[in-house]
């Protein structure tokens, strides 16, 4: 099927691209990112270091990143690779912060309790810290996921197949549809991804039902 | 692969004239201020209102995060299609460029003025208030230096945004470290792509740092450390 001038299965198949493009990155993050906030929270003097450090990745812009990473990891231009590689580092550009920030936001007496109870650090870290620090690690994996997406599609630029591919095509070609239809799916997927997000969310924090409720 | 990009870089060839390195860096650096004081000035007032009266606020709230999904290349695509045609001179690739540039650019500031002014401690509006300052005195006087490190982190976020999308828009024939990358890759040339993209790097962080310098001026420095983890 056809709309303004795009086939929609070729726009399926580079959302999906897309998708995996932009999704796989933020797992990686994450979990990256959860032992780097860790750390730079527990231990003092790690905390500038980590977080200014990590933070700086964001800097680099993506067009940058894109052409740099096949000479340092020695891949081809057109490698998904490089892609995925550059997205992990902006996500945990974004996330390492809010990981620290989330676990720091966890009461002290809560942990207290926790320990009292005989919790030692690794166990309470993943039953006690770790959910308690949901809401506020999401809402930070949430503004990544959607910045992911946009980003993705600048790598249209240097020819990496995805929804971006129909901004170039469009362009070249003067023509506003494919370009339209690709702003469309890329919010699309944004939403997407955001709902996906939420819905995690809620199935991790039972509580905060309960006491809305 | 650093040596070729080195080799590039150390050309003195490449930095002179009007498609040199400075020249290029220069005009990127001007367009990146322009975009972000237009985005600042409609970002600034917007975002101390809302925040000062706390009206508009969901408005607000979803806005910016309805406008971080959608993808600046493409809106900068449809913006030189639309306008390219219309106008006429360096205007016609400039002002296509700018808009997008500044549109980008004020969610951030956006987000980060009205953040910056909510959480304000109440403790210290109600005191404002007891002291008898007016609305705007409890604005400039108490809120808007309390919120001046949230306010920086979003201009600071503003402005990286800015600069990178300021490379993709050598796409559409504007100036800048983007030509390039561009140029690069239309020539086949690695050596001219990569020392683009690592002048462009350079320039971010360069551009980061001096706001982050800027900030530490102006900040009150019992606010220092404001926004740390405990």
């Amino acid at each position: 099927m056809r709309v303004l001038g795009t086939d929609l299965s070729e726009v399926a198949s580079f959302a999906v691209q897309h998708a995996y493009l932009a999704g796989v990155p933020l797992l990686l993050g994450l979990l990256i990112s959860l032992p780097l906030g860790w750390v730079a929270l527990r231990r003092r003097w790690l905390y500038p270091p980590v977080i200014v450090g990590t933070g700086l990745l964001y800097t680099i812009p993506s067009l940058a990143l894109f052409v740099l990473l096949p000479g340092i990891l020695g891949t081809q231009i057109l490698d998904p690779l490089n892609v995925i590689v550059a997205m992990t580092l902006y996500t945990i550009a974004l996330l390492t912060r809010t990981v620290a920030d989330g676990l720091g936001s966890v009461p002290d007496h809560v942990r207290q309790a926790a320990t009292a109870m005989g919790y030692g650090p690794l166990h309470r870290f993943f039953a006690v810290e770790l959910p308690m620090a949901v809401p506020v690690i999401s809402a930070g994996l949430r503004v990544a996921a959607v910045s992911n997406v946009s980003m993705v599609s600048v790598a249209a630029l240097i020819g990496v197949s995805q929804l971006g591919l129909l901004f170039t095509d469009g362009f070249s070609r003067s023509a506003m549809g494919p370009i339209v239809i690709g702003v469309l799916a890329c919010v699309l997927l944004a939403l997407l991804f955001d709902l996906l997000i939420l819905a995690v969310t809620r199935a991790l924090t039972p509580w905060r039902r309960a006491v809305r409720a | 692969m650093i040596a070729t990009i080195w080799d590039w870089l150390s050309d003195a060839a490449n930095w002179s004239g009007s498609g040199g390195i400075i020249a290029q860096a220069q005009e990127h650096l001007r367009l990146s201020v322009i975009a972000l004081l237009a985005a600042a000035l409609i970002a600034i007032p917007i975002g101390l209102y809302v925040g000062h009266t706390g009206r508009g606020r969901v408005v607000l709230v979803n806005a910016v995060s309805a406008f971080r999904a959608i993808p600046s290349l493409g809106v900068l695509f449809i913006a030189a299609l639309l306008l390219l045609p219309r106008l006429r001179g360096d205007l016609a690739f400039e002002l296509p460029s700018l808009i997008v540039l500044a549109i980008l650019g004020i969610p951030p500031i956006l987000s980060g003025v009205y953040a910056g002014i909510e959480q304000v401690d109440p403790a210290a509006r109600d005191a404002a208030r007891g002291m008898g300052m007016t609305g705007w005195q409890q604005l400039w006087r108490v809120e808007v230096p309390c919120a001046l490190p949230l306010i920086f982190s979003g201009v600071r976020s503003s402005m990286m945004q800015i600069i990178a999308t300021a490379t993709i828009a050598a796409v559409v024939g504007l100036g800048g470290l983007g030509r390039f990358l561009i140029d690069g890759q239309a020539n086949r040339a690695y050596d001219e792509m990569a020392g683009g993209a690592v002048l462009v790097a350079l320039l971010a962080l360069a551009v980061d740092i001096v706001l982050g310098l800027l900030q530490r001026a102006v900040v009150s420095p019992g606010l220092a450390t404001h926004g740390r983890s405990h």
